[in-house]
C-alpha cells in the first residue's frame, strides 16, 4: 500500500534534524555544477531591432569575438528571422551560444505584420521543446534547447519616445519571452536628453503595460546590484569591436573628431552594465524563467487548446495515453504507406530497367544482323574476284597450252631460228 | 572530529581536475581575447540557485530485521534519521505483511539543506513463506513513478516537480560468508530493473578480511551470474573517465559495513565504533570496514548520479512502459476527452 508517513510535525512536513558530525553532502552543489560542465551549457538570445541599430556589433563585443557576416541589406520583404550558433569556452565552461537575428525588422512600408514572424519563430521553438517532452521515448538530457531565453530590443535612439513599432511588438512579446529593452547607438544623444529618454520609455511601457524582464531580487547575494540596475532600465549602449588606445591601454571604443567613446567606461555608456546583468548575474535565471514561466504558459495554452482538461486524476493519462496510441498508430499508418510507396518504386524501377535491357538487346540484334550481312556481300564480293580471278587464271594457262603447242609444230615444221624467233616473239607476246 | 579515515578523493569526481577540454570551435579565441566576457560566471549562479532551492534524497532500506538497517542510515547521515529513532514502539514486532514506512527530514550543512527521506521496509524477508515478498516493494516504487508522472503531464502543473522517487535502494546481505540465498537473488533481480540498488554486507564485523574478500567475490560472480546490474551499472558509464572510476567501485561492492551510533575514545580520539572485549572497531576506519567507502560513493562523490540514472533512466522506462500501455482499463472514458482526442488526432494530420 502506500506509504505510510510518521512523524509529520504541523506545517513543512518533515523535522529538521540536527547533524552531529560532517557528513558530506555540502558537496551536492558541486557534484551539480560538474555534471553541467561536462554537459556544456546553452543560452539563446534574440536581438530585435531596426536594421542598422547595431545588434550584429553589440553581440560581438558582448562575448567578445567576430561572429558573422556583412551588414544586411534594408530591402527585405518581410521580417526573416536568422539564426547562428556558436561554440564559444572560457576556461572550462563550454556555452552553445545561438543568436537570432531580426532581418529586415522595421524596413517595410507597411510594419502591421512584422511582429508575426518574431512571434512564430519564439513559439515554434517552444512547440519544439514541446514535442520532444511530449514523445514517448525521449531524449530531454540531451536535447538541445532552441528556447529564447533573452530577448534583446533595441530601441532606437531618437531622444523622444517609443516608436509605435516597439510597443506594439514589445506587447506581442512579453508573455512569451524575457525581453530586456536597450537603447542602441546611445553614443547620438547626450546625457540630459538620455535621462529624460529613458524616463519616458519606462513610463510608456508602464502605462501600455508591457512586463519588460525585471532582474530577479529575491537571493540576498544578488538582490542589491539588481534592484539597482532594474533602476537603471533601458540600458544606453554603444558597441565597438574596434580598438583605441587610451592612455597605455587599448580599449574598445568609437573614436570621434571630439572625442573618443570607451565602450567599457560606465560614465560613457551602459554596456558593462547590460554585460553584467546579462551574463555574468543573471543568465541562469534567464533560463530558468524562459522554462519554468514562458515555456509553461505556452504548453498550458497549447494543450488547452488541443481540449486536454485537468477534470480528474483518472482523465489524464488515458486521455494522453489514448492520444499517444492514436499517435503510434498514425505513426504506423505512415510507416505503412511509405513502405508500399517504396515498393512501388521499386517496382517501377525494375520495369523500368527491363524496358531499357530489351531496347538494348533489340539494338544490339539488329547491329549483328547488320554486321552479318556485311559479312555476306564482302564474302560474296571475295568469291566473285576469286572466280575472276580463276578464271583470268584458266584462260592464261589455255593460252598458254595452245602456246606451247604452236611451238612444238613449228619446230617440227622448220628451221630453228625462225621458230626460235618466233618462239621468242611468242614469248614476248605471252608476257 | 570523526572524519579521521577520509577516503581518497582520487575516487570522487569532485576533485578530480575537469575533463580534458577540446579548443573551442568557432571564434572563441579571436586575436585580442584578452577581455573577460564572464561566461564561466554561470557556474555560481547554479551553485546559487542549487543552494537556495535545497536537493532531495530519497533511500530506500530493504533488508531481514535485526541486520543493523536503522544504525546503518544514523551513522551515514549522523543523526536519528531512522524510523525507529522517530517511533518509539513499545515492543518490536514483526509486522505480518510488509510495510512501507517513509519518513522525511530537512537536513543542512555549510548552507545546503537537503530534504532526506528514509523509507523503510519491515517484514521484509522476515515471515516463513517470503513468497513475492518484494510486490509491495515493487508497488510503492512504481507508485512513486505514477505519482511524478501524474504531475508531469498535468497541464497546470507545478514550478518544480516534488520528487518522491525512490533513488536508491540498499538491500542488506547477512554476513553468512558463503553465496547470496535465493531471496537476495530474487529481489535483487526483480528490482535493479527498476531502481538503483546498492548492495551491503550488514554486521561486518563478524568476518574476517580473508572471509569477506572471498565472499565480495562470491557474492559479485553471483550478480554476474544471474545478470544484475547494480549501481553503478556498467551501461550507463558516460565516458571513459566515468568508466575508469566507476571500475574501481565496482571491483569493491558490495561494501561490507558496521554502523555504529556511539562513541567511544581510541588513541585520543572520540570515534564512532563498537567496542567488544578483543578490540574497538571503527566505523569509519577503512581498515576495520567499508563504511567510509559507501559513505563517501552514496554521499560526497556520486549523489548527484545516481538521481539522475533515476530520472534519466528508470523514470522514463516507466514512462514509456505506462504510455504504451494498451487501455485495459474498466471504464469507458468520458465522451469529452474522446472528442478532444479526435480533435488532436485531425490537428496533426
Amino acid at each position: 500500500m502506500a506509504a505510510t508517513e510518521i512523524a509529520r510535525q504541523a506545517g513543512e512536513g518533515a523535522r529538521a534534524v540536527p547533524l552531529a558530525g560532517h557528513v558530506g553532502f555540502d558537496s551536492m552543489p558541486d557534484q551539480l555544477v560538474n555534471k553541467s560542465v561536462n554537459h556544456g551549457f546553452c543560452f539563446n538570445i534574440l536581438c530585435v531591432g531596426e536594421t542598422g541599430l547595431g545588434k550584429s556589433t553589440l553581440m560581438d563585443t558582448l562575448f567578445n569575438t567576430k561572429f558573422e557576416g556583412e551588414p544586411t541589406q534594408h530591402n527585405q520583404p518581410g521580417v526573416q528571422l536568422k539564426s547562428n550558433t556558436y561554440e564559444l569556452q572560457e576556461s572550462n565552461v563550454r556555452l552553445k551560444l545561438t543568436v537570432v537575428n531580426t532581418v529586415g525588422f522595421g524596413d517595410q512600408i507597411n510594419k502591421e505584420d512584422s511582429y508575426k514572424s518574431i512571434v512564430e519563430f519564439i513559439d515554434t521553438q517552444f512547440e519544439a521543446y514541446l514535442q520532444e517532452e511530449l514523445k514517448i521515448k525521449r531524449t530531454l538530457h540531451s536535447y538541445h534547447d532552441t528556447r529564447i531565453h533573452a530577448c534583446l530590443y533595441f530601441i532606437a535612439p531618437t531622444g523622444h519616445s517609443l516608436k509605435s513599432l516597439d510597443l506594439v511588438t514589445m506587447k506581442k512579446l512579453d508573455s512569451k519571452v524575457n525581453i530586456i529593452p536597450i537603447i542602441a547607438k546611445s553614443d547620438a544623444i547626450s546625457k540630459s536628453e538620455l535621462t529624460k529618454f529613458k524616463i519616458k520609455i519606462t513610463s510608456e511601457l508602464v502605462s501600455n503595460g508591457v512586463q519588460i524582464y525585471q532582474f530577479p531580487t529575491d537571493d540576498e547575494t544578488v538582490a542589491e546590484i539588481n534592484s539597482t540596475m532594474n533602476g537603471h532600465l533601458p540600458f544606453a549602449v554603444v558597441g565597438s569591436t574596434e580598438e583605441v588606445k587610451i592612455g597605455n591601454k587599448m580599449v574598445k571604443a568609437r573614436q570621434y573628431p571630439w572625442g573618443t567613446v570607451q565602450v567599457e567606461n560606465e560614465n560613457h555608456c551602459d554596456f558593462v552594465k547590460l554585460r553584467e546583468m546579462l551574463i555574468r548575474v543573471n543568465m541562469e535565471d534567464l533560463r530558468e524563467q524562459t522554462h519554468t514561466r514562458h515555456y509553461e504558459l505556452y504548453r498550458r495554452c497549447k494543450l488547452e487548446e488541443m481540449g486536454f482538461k485537468d477534470t480528474d486524476p483518472d482523465c489524464k493519462p488515458f486521455s494522453l495515453q489514448e492520444t499517444y496510441e492514436a499517435k503510434r498508430n498514425e505513426f504506423m499508418g505512415d510507416l505503412q504507406k511509405k513502405e508500399e510507396e517504396m515498393r512501388q518504386m521499386f517496382v517501377q524501377r525494375v520495369k523500368e530497367k527491363e524496358a531499357e535491357l530489351k531496347e538494348a538487346e533489340k539494338e544490339l540484334h539488329e547491329k549483328f544482323d547488320r554486321l552479318k550481312k556485311l559479312h555476306q556481300d564482302e564474302k560474296k564480293k571475295l568469291e566473285d574476284k576469286k572466280k575472276s580471278l580463276d578464271d583470268e587464271l584458266n584462260g592464261f594457262k589455255q593460252k598458254k597450252t595452245a602456246a606451247e603447242l604452236l611451238q612444238s609444230q613449228a619446230q617440227q615444221a622448220g628451221g630453228s631460228t625462225t621458230l626460235k624467233r618466233d618462239k621468242e616473239r611468242k614469248n614476248i607476246r605471252l608476257q | 572530529h570523526v572524519d579521521t579515515a577520509e577516503v581518497n578523493p582520487s575516487h570522487s569526481n569532485m576533485s578530480a581536475p575537469p575533463h580534458p577540454q577540446p579548443p573551442a570551435k568557432g571564434a572563441s579565441h579571436a586575436a585580442g581575447d584578452f577581455s573577460y566576457v564572464g561566461i564561466d560566471a554561470i557556474l555560481e549562479q547554479m551553485r546559487r540557485k542549487a543552494m537556495k532551492q535545497g536537493f532531495e534524497l530519497n533511500i530506500m532500506i530493504v533488508g531481514q530485521s535485526g541486520l543493523g538497517k536503522s544504525t546503518l542510515m544514523n551513522t551515514l547521515f549522523k543523526s536519528k534519521v531512522s524510523r525507529k529513532s522517530v517511533v518509539s514502539t513499545p515492543e518490536e514486532r514483526i509486522p505480518k505483511t510488509i510495510e512501507i514506512k517513509s519518513i522525511s527530514h530537512d537536513i543542512e550543512e555549510k548552507g545546503v539543506r537537503m530534504k532526506l527521506t528514509v523509507i523503510d521496509t519491515p517484514g521484509f524477508g522476515d515471515h516463513i513463506n517470503n513468497e513475492n515478498c518484494w510486490q509491495p516493494i515493487m508497488k510503492f516504487i512504481n507508485d512513486q513513478y505514477e505519482q511524478y508522472l501524474q504531475e508531469e503531464i498535468n497541464i497546470d502543473r507545478k514550478k518544480r516537480i516534488p520528487d518522491s522517487r525512490v533513488h536508491c535502494c540498499m538491500y542488506f546481505i547477512p554476513p553468512t560468508g558463503h553465496c547470496l540465498r535465493p531471496l537476495d537473488v530474487e529481489f535483487m533481480s526483480r528490482l535493479s530493473k527498476v531502481v538503483n540498488i546498492v548492495p551491503v554486507i550488514a554486521k561486518a564485523d563478524t568476518l574476517t578480511l580473508e572471509e569477506r574478500d572471498f565472499f565480495k567475490q562470491t557474492i559479485r560472480e553471483e550478480l554476474r551470474a544471474n545478470g544484475i546490474d547494480v549501481y553503478p551499472q556498467k551501461e550507463f558509464d558516460e565516458d571513459s573517465d566515468d568508466r575508469m572510476i566507476n571500475d574501481k567501485i565496482r571491483e569493491m561492492i558490495p561494501f561490507a559495513v558496521v554502523g555504529s551510533n556511539q562513541e567511544y575514545q581510541v588513541n585520543g580520539k572520540r570515534l564512532l565504533g563498537r567496542k567488544t572485549k578483543w578490540g574497538t572497531i571503527e566505523v569509519e576506519n577503512i581498515a576495520h570496514c567499508e563504511f567510509a567507502h559507501l559513505r563517501d560513493l552514496l554521499i560526497r562523490t556520486h549523489m548527484q548520479n545516481i538521481k539522475d540514472i533515476t530520472s534519466s533512466i528508470h523514470y522514463e522506462v516507466y514512462r514509456v512502459r505506462r504510455l504504451n500501455e494498451t487501455n485495459g482499463q474498466p471504464n469507458a472514458q468520458p465522451p469529452n476527452t474522446l472528442d478532444s482526442n479526435i480533435k488532436y488526432i485531425m490537428i496533426h494530420t
